[in-house]
Formats: C-alpha cells, structure tokens, sequence
C-alpha cells in the first residue's frame, strides 16, 4: 500500500451571495474527482496550468482547505474524516513547502521563533535550549548559517526564504512535504539549488514527495510519476520517463509540443500542437470531457457528453481519453485546426480554418455513427501535413501558446 | 442604506492597508510609514496641533491664572442686560456670564475635553476590538459554526453603524442620565461598531496570508495563531482608526453636552460645557462660544489629519 492516497478527492468552493444572509450560488470545482497515490521515498510531480486545481489539491491533503467528497488515505488512516485535533497531530508527519517564501513567513517572527513553534505544538525537545540545538542541525542542513536564527524574514533572499521554509518543514521530522511551486518564486539561477536541496534532503532523510509546478521542466528531473492535471482532474499519470518518451493525452501531447528541444534542427522540424480558447472557468467547467473545448482530437460523440475515466493504457501509463488507442493509432485524426496547418498557408488561411472548424465540430451532430467520426474535411487536409514552420506563423503560434504552461 | 455603505466601505477600505505586508514587511512597515510622513506636511501640523493640545491638557491647570471657578468678577458682568466683559490684559479671554476667568476656564478645560475624547475612545476601542477579534477569530478559523457567529456578529454591528452615529449617543444618553461618564458611554457605544468591523476586516486579511496557512500547517493550534500570528499583524488600521475616533469622540461629546446631556456640575470646566453654557449669551457676547468652539475644532482637526496622514503613509497604492 502506498504511503499516501487520494481516492476521487473533491474540493468545492460554494461562491456565496445575499444581502442579509449569504446564501450559496453556485460552486468553483477546484479539484473535481482526484485519485492518485504516492510511494513512500519517491516523488510525485503535478504538473498543469495555473488555476487547474494544483494548489488547492495540496492543501486538501494538509486539511487547509475542507474536502468536499473522498478520502486522502495516509499510512492507513483515511485523514479526511479525521477530528481537527487528530488531524493537527497528524500534520507533524505531512508538511508543506509554499509557493511564496515571504509571504509564508510572519514578518513579525524571527527564525527561531518560527521553527521552534512547530516544534512546540508537537512537543518535539523538552525545552528551549533542546530545540535551538535542532533548529541549528536542520539550518545547516539547509545550508543556511546558523545566525541566521535571530534575524527576521526580511532580511534573507528569496532562495534563503524557501530554504527557511523547508527548515520549517524539516524540523517536524515529517514523512511527506507537500511542495507546491517551490521554486516558481525564485530566480531561474536559484532554482536548480533549491531542487537540488530537495532532492539531497530527499535521499539523506527518505522523504517522499508531491512536488506541484506548472512547468514541466521543474518536475522532470525529481519526479518519479508525473500527474498531469487539467481543470480541477487528472488527464494523464505515468513515470516519468514514460510520460515524456510518448505523452497519450492530447492535453499532455500540446503541452510537450511546447517544449523546446536543444537540436535546432529537431527543433526546426517539430510539430507544434496549438491549444486555441482560454482555459474554461472551474466555476462552470465543459460536460464530458473537461478538455473537449480545446481538444484538437475532439470527436463528435461521447467527447462532449461522457467524462473519461483515467484508465491504465499498459505499464501503468494511465490517460484519461476515450480514444487514447485511436489517437495512438492514427486512426483518428485532428478535428479541429490547429497550428501545425500554418504550415501550409498563411495566417489567414490558418485562421479560417479554426474558424470553420470550430464551427463545424461541435455542430454537426451524427445520427448512430459505430465508426470514428468523420472530421471536418477542410481541418483534415491541412492537418495531415508536417512541415516547417514560417517565421511569420511562429511568431503567431507562440503567442498562441501562451495560457500553456511554458517550459 | 446608502449610509451604511459609505461608512462600512471606508472602514473595509481601512482593513485592507496591512494587507500588502508581503511586500514591505511588518516592523518595517511602520518604519517606512513613519519616514514617509516625516516628509507630509499634513501629519506635521496634525502633530503639532495635538502637542500643544496635549501640553495644555496636561500643565494647563498649573498655567492657569485664575482659578477656574473663583467668580473673582461677579459683579462686573450683568448677563441679563446683556453687559459682559471681553479681552484685557487681566482677563485674556475675558469673562464668562458668572465673572469668572475664561482663559483660565479653557486651559482647564481642555484636560478635561482631552480626558472625555481619550476614555470614549477607549470605550469603543477596547469593546469593538473585544467583539471584532470574536467575530475575526470565528470566521478565520472557525469553521462553519464560527461563520455563522461572525455572520450574525456583523449583522449585528451593521444595524449600529447604520443609524446616524448622534441620534445613537443621544438615546443612549437619555436612559442613562445626565453626567460625564453618560456622555463617554454614549459616544464610546458609538465607536464599538466601527472598531468591531475594522478589527475584524483586518484579521479576515491577515488570516488569508499565506503565513497563517503555514502556521496551520506545522500544526499550531488556532487560539494561538489568532493571539500570536493574526492579531498583531492586524493592529495597524486600528491604530490609525483610534487616532480618527479621537476627534470624533472630541465633537460628539461636545454636541453631547452642548445638548445638555453632559456634565452637570458647572465646578468643572469643559470646552462642551463652556460651549453649551455659552449659547444662552450668543447674541450678546459670541465670544464666550467661540473660544470653547474653535478649541474643539482645532483639536479634531489634528487628530483627523495625523490619522489621515498614517491612513496615506500605510496605504499601499500610495506607496512608491
Ligand atoms: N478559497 C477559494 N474560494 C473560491 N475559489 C477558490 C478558492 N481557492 C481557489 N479557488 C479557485 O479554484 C481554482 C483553482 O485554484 P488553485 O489555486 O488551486 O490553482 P493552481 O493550479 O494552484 O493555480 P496557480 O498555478 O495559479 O497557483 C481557481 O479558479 C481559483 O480561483
Ligand atoms: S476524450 Fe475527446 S476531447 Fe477529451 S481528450 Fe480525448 S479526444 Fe480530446
Ligand atoms: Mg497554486
């Protein structure tokens, strides 16, 4: 069993509204039915766009926001249902590292003061002077002088910030460390020494972890699984080098295309999968397939109507796409217009197309069709056609791209 | 309705200004504000005016040529044929309708109008931050039930705020009877709802920082992240409010007065007192009012612009 499990974790925010009494309107899902699980000592990375869910995941596990339906399952106790006192008890063993090392800092405290208080409410070392000499090892630890214990927030840098705040965390002695962006905050120069750090700790003290970023690139190299997260759901879960050696989702596949790769001559020639339309409102998120307004894949029947389980499609590569093994095949193709077809005309011509085939898609509605849905035959063409990419047209798709995580 | 969302939405305005601690930090926060009003005329002279009236209030009663209630004159002025004695050397702000000395009268009154401002002030601080701190602390960090003690707290204080803050202070002080401590009461009660919102406004803030969330996290128990992390880092509006409210507290006690709800033994001098006293002789001798008036005036203008002048320096739109 591993060490920690979400089983369809919900997290609904009602939004509320009322003169004198509030009364609730509707709901924000957040996070809409999650269930993944974590091996003790390995790391599991979350990747998607901001406002999929990813932070407010995170914090369910901790308890700090309330879950609204499943269970979060750590070392066998469902935390979920647990009275708040037990679950504070519980929040020694699950920490957190916070995506704004300042302002997860209380600019009133010193640093002492700040690590020593966990330690406290845990009664973790007898006295003071006990949990000063712990205080001093897990600084150094974290490669922060000891000094630095009677100075106050403001007076570190942002990559000393974080640090701070994984003392915070590693001063509990914890099992797991919820990290969520930990390092989207700092300087790219700062980045890699703080993941380093994470990964050291990791090895030195057997922690497990679910490490949240919006950038693929972060997650790669410390991620043993990677969860790829879309609208408050996941679309895609593999090992890590499985997920990057064929991403299945069409979701996961537009993201990679956006990735650029070193070889400038690969890179000439790489296809790039443009997502158009904006990231839909978890307050109102798309029937059926949440990603069915942006799919380039998107077909006529069940995409629109049925929400796709995350099924494993082999060696626990798990996609959540009713026509993963079409897609994988060839046998269906892309509906809906999407950058590559640049290629071969003008931007105009490119935009038309989306256009029309945004259009045609969602309109055209088969009677009992047994076969793939025929696409649209002015999307298909264009399409099936890899080529290079016009400068002009390039410009056009990166800013395109731009609501897509960005490497 | 219209009254009760200009004032509540100043007060939430008021809330909001520790909010940006994330970018200037809490002990620097008031280090930067105070260099920032070093340079603003308005919280110079603000501060000024209240030295000297605190100054006065304090070795006035020393200063005071006469004593404040010797009728040394008694024979010279004639209230009823409307025969009074203004400015001389002697009297510098002559006398009043009984022939005592009104220079002396106001420099001793103006610790007493001081100590009227300062207790109702604190009456209101001290209960509205008692009743804000319940309500913050039950919203921030107490679940479902404690929303609904916040929600029904705030009603509560909505319905305070909304009636016009004197008629408040005068009923209050109609079933209490005629005296100086009717009138703190009074205008502290009005104060309560306006501390109550604004403490609590503040806390919501800070309670949705990402440094009470950590502090949830590690585990620390709520009580203490409402005593030790929220409240403190919540306090500068009303610091700022309480300097407001001093000015405030300064002319609603004297209306209270002017109104004849105030002090009734006349042994002891007020600016209200003085004021209300003096407008049974306005047509004969204005002076006699204009004195106690334009102290009050001048005193709740200085309070009102170093309570402004922090309300800017602390604000982080203004902020450079
Ligand atoms: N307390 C809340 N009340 C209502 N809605 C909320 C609340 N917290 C978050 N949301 C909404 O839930 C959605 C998911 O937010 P969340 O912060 O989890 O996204 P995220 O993936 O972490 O994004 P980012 O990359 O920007 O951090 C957003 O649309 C957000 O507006
Ligand atoms: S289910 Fe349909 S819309 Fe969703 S990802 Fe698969 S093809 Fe696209
Ligand atoms: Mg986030």
């Amino acid at each position: 069993m591993s060490l920690l499990e979400l089983d369809g974790v919900k997290v609904h925010f009602p939004v509320k509204k009322g003169l004198l009494f509030d009364r609730t309107v509707g709901h924000v899902y957040a996070v809409d039915g999650v269930s993944l699980s974590v091996e003790a000592g390995q790391t599991y990375g979350l990747v998607g766009e901001s406002g999929c869910g990813k932070t407010t995941l995170g914090r369910a596990v901790l308890r700090l926001n309330d879950i609204t339906e499943g269970g979060v399952v750590f070392d066998g106790t469902d935390l979920a249902k647990l009275p708040s006192e037990e679950m504070r008890a519980f929040r020694r063993r699950l920490q957190m590292v916070f995506q704004d090392p300042l302002g997860s800092l209380n600019p009133r405290q010193n640093i002492e003061s700040i690590l020593a208080e966990g330690m406290a409410a845990h009664g973790i070392g007898k006295d003071a002077a006990e949990r000063r000499k712990k205080i001093e090892d897990i600084l150094a630890k974290v490669g922060l002088p000891s000094n630095a214990m009677s100075r106050y927030p403001h007076e570190f840098s942002g990559g000393q910030r974080q640090r701070i705040g994984i003392a915070r965390a590693l001063v509990l002695e914890p099992d797991v460390i919820i990290c969520d962006e930990p390092v989207s905050a700092l300087d790219v120069s700062v980045q890699a020494q703080v993941i380093n750090l994470l990964e050291e700790l990791q090895e030195s003290l057997g922690l497990t972890y679910l490490v949240i970023a919006h950038d693929l690139a972060v997650v790669r190299h410390i991620s043993d699984v990677i969860g790829v997260m879309y609208l408050g759901g996941l679309v895609e879960e593999a090992p890590s080098d499985a997920l990057y050696a064929g991403p299945r989702h069409p979701y996961t596949k537009a993201l990679m295309s956006a990735v650029p790769v070193p070889d400038p001559e690969v890179e000439d020639r790489r296809e790039r999968i443009l997502l158009h339309g904006d990231l839909p409102s978890p307050a109102n998120p798309p029937a059926g397939c949440r990603f069915h307004t942006r799919c380039p894949w998107v077909q006529e029947t069940k995409c629109a109507t049925e929400r796709p389980p995350l099924l494993d499609t082999g060696d626990g590569h798990k996609v959540a796409c009713h026509f993963t093994a079409e897609i994988e095949a060839g046998t269906v193709k892309q509906t809906l217009a999407t950058g590559i077809e640049a290629v071969i005309g003008t931007e105009t011509v490119a935009a038309e197309a989306v256009e029309t085939a945004e259009a045609e898609a969602p309109a055209e509605k088969p009677a009992e069709d047994e076969a793939p849905a025929e696409e649209p035959a002015k999307a298909e063409a264009p399409a099936e056609e890899p080529a290079t990419v016009p400068a002009q047209a390039d410009a056009d798709a990166t800013e395109q791209t731009e609501d897509s995580p960005k490497a | 309705m219209t009254i009760l969302t200009n004032k509540a939405d100043k007060i939430d305005r008021l809330a909001e200004l520790t909010q940006s601690s994330e970018t200037v930090t809490g002990s620097s926060l008031w280090r930067e504000a105070f260099r920032r009003m070093r340079s603003s005329k308005m919280a110079i002279i603000g501060a000024a005016i209240i030295a000297a009236f605190v100054l006065v209030a304090i070795v006035g009663p020393w200063l005071a040529p006469h004593g404040p209630t010797a009728q040394n004159w008694r024979s010279e002025v004639f209230p009823n044929q409307g025969k009074f004695v203004g400015m001389r050397g002697e009297n510098w702000f002559g006398l009043d309708h009984l022939g005592r000395d009104m220079f002396s009268r106001w420099l001793v009154g103006a610790r007493q109008t001081l100590l009227v401002g300062v207790v109702s002030m604190l009456i209101g601080l001290i209960v509205g931050a008692l009743v804000g701190v319940l309500s913050g602390a039950a919203a921030t960090l107490g679940g479902k039930v404690g929303q609904r003690v916040d929600t029904v707290i705030m009603r509560f204080t909505d319905i305070m705020l909304s009636l016009p803050s004197l008629l408040l202070a005068v009923s209050i002080a109609a079933v209490l009877g005629q005296s100086l401590t009717t009138v703190m009461i009074a205008v502290g009660v009005v104060q309560i709802p306006i501390f109550a919102r604004l403490l609590r406004g503040s806390m919501l803030v800070q309670g949705g920082a990402d440094y009470v969330l950590a502090a949830k996290a590690v585990g620390i128990r709520r009580k203490r992240i409402v005593l030790t992390q929220i409240l403190p880092n919540s306090l500068s509006p009303v610091i700022v409010q309480a300097t407001l409210s001093l000015a405030t507290a300064i002319i609603e006690a004297a209306a209270l007065s002017y109104l004849g709800l105030g002090n009734p033994d006349p042994a002891v001098p007020e600016w209200g007192v003085m004021l209300s006293q003096a407008q049974r002789f306005f047509d004969n001798e204005p002076m006699m009012a204009a004195y106690p008036a334009v102290g009050i005036i001048i005193t709740a203008l200085g309070f009102t612009l170093l309570g402004e002048a922090m309300r800017e320096a602390l604000d982080p739109k203004l902020r450079g």
